[in-house]
């Protein structure tokens, strides 16, 4: 399979890999996929008011998963998080030109984002309940 | 290292330079059609098919009358199976096979299902092997023909063929094997093993692509088989069609180098598995062998690297070629119909690479590659989460995934 030459860019220097800790209360994570499936998304963002301040991933998965989600941690910082949720799959499937056979990969970075957003917003509810 | 190392020998090998040479006389000087009785230009075609016969024939223990030519091995397990099936109809319609056959088998099985056999697929056990028990088992009255290969080519994993054999001939049931990867790189004797029918491909052992055979045993029993092509009548009526005479000089010379050379071709391609694996085990933990360690090609290893995933794995390391047990590459996410036979977890299957080591492989090369091998997985597992949440002490068959 031709990889477009962006997917190879972040397969090859993938950004913001690695891990913020899951237990603060600015940070928000969201795992998605399953590993029979051959994907498992793992996307965290910190949150400083109402600013996505930093995004960290780590992907099992085939080489434009991990182009998906390396491009959305480089979106997600300096961003709201309505404007994160806001970030729909097709734009990562324009910005990568992922192939129709991919288009599971930036589906599942969709969600992974959303799910991050949730678990943040899960966490201050907690805390203002 | 420069460019793709070849580690993939059990898709396709190079032709021997022994072989080219054995063939090249008879593209234009010896171009005859070893059907034409009335001239030599055809007597010389002849003789040279006949010659290739007896090779092909040696290498397994035949008589050179048992040898049909066909254009590979998947025409031949067609002719095999559907000819016997066919033949032998009367006597019964059930065929006993296994999930883990090659494609080739497993769709000529499903094509006769629709023509209203019978067909009973068997799950091997966990290395990819079938006990003679297991097959006797699933025997009944109307059974007609076993269908085992004699060594898989995903996972290597060599089946107890001569007991299979033996109990075939108590029960009086036609043995079909596929023995595309074992002819020419183990030892194999049909009357040994007590096979009937047993197909083998010019690609696979240093030979050109595009000619194969099947034997077809003559003598206890007589095997006969509805030809599964109609025309002039050649092979003796099983296989028509003007035969390939430099393909099948290029079968037959590839058949006596792998006769002569099979114990220092196996020493060669289980000296360099065995450095690799000594190398990557060294250096990764959570890798595993899929197949028999006991009972395997000498040149195949077909891995496991835990918490990475095949399609990403084989994309960091594109200088060598290699197979991935994952048809993640395709439209299909669906990974590889023989692991999943032997109960590998979808995820291990997922992240599987074969390594074929053959006949050119050098030390040089298999180190290279357990080095590259080494380099993309650590790099893969820094990227996992799986890896982190494994090494957290988190039990991943635990965790309730969101599948999608």
């Amino acid at each position: 399979m031709a990889y477009s030459d962006k997917v190879l860019d972040h397969y090859n220097n993938p950004r913001n890999v690695g891990s913020l800790n899951k237990d603060s209360s600015s940070v928000g994570t969201g795992i998605v996929g399953a590993p029979e499936c051959g994907d498992v998304m793992k996307l965290q963002i910190e949150v400083e008011g109402d600013r996505i301040v930093d995004a960290k991933f780590k992907t099992f998965g085939c080489g434009s998963a991990i182009a998906s989600s390396s491009l959305a941690t480089e979106w997600l910082r300096g961003k709201t998080l309505e404007e994160a949720t806001a970030i729909s799959n097709t734009e990562i499937v324009q910005e990568l030109s992922l192939p129709p056979v991919k288009i599971h990969c930036s589906v599942l970075a969709e969600d992974a984002i959303k799910a991050a957003v949730s678990d943040f917003k899960r966490k201050h509810s907690e805390e203002d309940a | 290292m420069n460019g793709p190392i070849y580690l993939d020998y059990q898709a396709t090998t190079p032709v021997d330079p022994r072989v080219l040479t054995a063939m090249l006389p008879y593209f234009s000087d010896v171009f005859g059609n070893a059907a034409s009785r009335s001239h030599p230009f055809g007597w010389k075609a002849e003789k040279a098919v006949d010659n290739a016969r007896a090779q092909c024939a040696a290498l397994i223990g035949a008589h050179e009358k048992e040898i049909v030519f066909t254009s590979g091995s998947t025409e031949a397990i067609n002719l095999a199976l559907k000819g016997a099936a066919k033949m032998y109809a009367s006597k019964g319609k059930h065929i006993i096979t296994s999930l883990s056959e090659h494609k080739a088998v497993l769709d000529v099985a499903k094509h006769l299902e629709k023509e209203g056999y019978e067909i009973t697929y068997l799950a091997p056990d966990e290395k990819g092997r079938h006990s003679a028990e297991q097959i006797e088992a699933a025997m009944r009255e109307d059974t007609i023909v076993v269908s085992i290969m004699w060594a898989n080519n995903e996972i290597g994993t060599i089946q107890p063929i001569h007991e299979i054999g033996k109990l075939c001939k108590e029960r009086g049931v036609l043995f079909m094997c596929d023995g595309t990867q074992a002819a020419g790189k183990i030892p194999v004797d049909v009357n040994e093993a007590g096979v009937d029918l047993l197909c083998a491909s010019g690609h696979k052992i240093y030979g050109p692509k595009g000619v194969g055979f099947l034997y077809v045993r003559r003598k206890n029993p007589r095997v006969r088989l509805v030809a599964q092509m109609d025309g002039g009548g050649h092979e003796r009526g099983m296989r028509s069609g003007t035969l390939n005479v430099p393909g099948i000089v290029g079968l037959g010379a590839a058949a006596e180098v792998a006769r002569l050379d099979l114990d220092s071709d196996a020493e060669h391609s289980v000296t360099l598995r065995e450095r690799f694996e000594a190398r990557v085990f060294k250096d990764l933990d959570q890798v595993f062998i899929n197949g028999d360690p006991d009972n395997r090609l000498p040149g195949c290893s077909n891995l496991s690297f835990a918490y990475v995933e095949g399609e990403s794995l084989i994309m960091g390391i594109p200088n060598l070629a290699v197979s991935s047990g994952s048809a993640c590459t395709s439209a299909s996410l669906e990974p590889s119909h023989v692991l999943q036979s032997m109960g590998v977890g979808d995820e291990l299957a997922h992240s599987s690479i074969r390594f074929g080591f053959g006949r050119l492989t050098t030390e040089e090369e298999a180190d290279y590659a357990a080095d590259e091998i080494i380099r993309a997985v650590n790099k893969l597992r820094a990227l996992s989460p799986l890896y982190e949440m494994a090494q957290e002490g988190i039990d991943l068959s635990q965790v309730n995934w969101t599948g999608h």
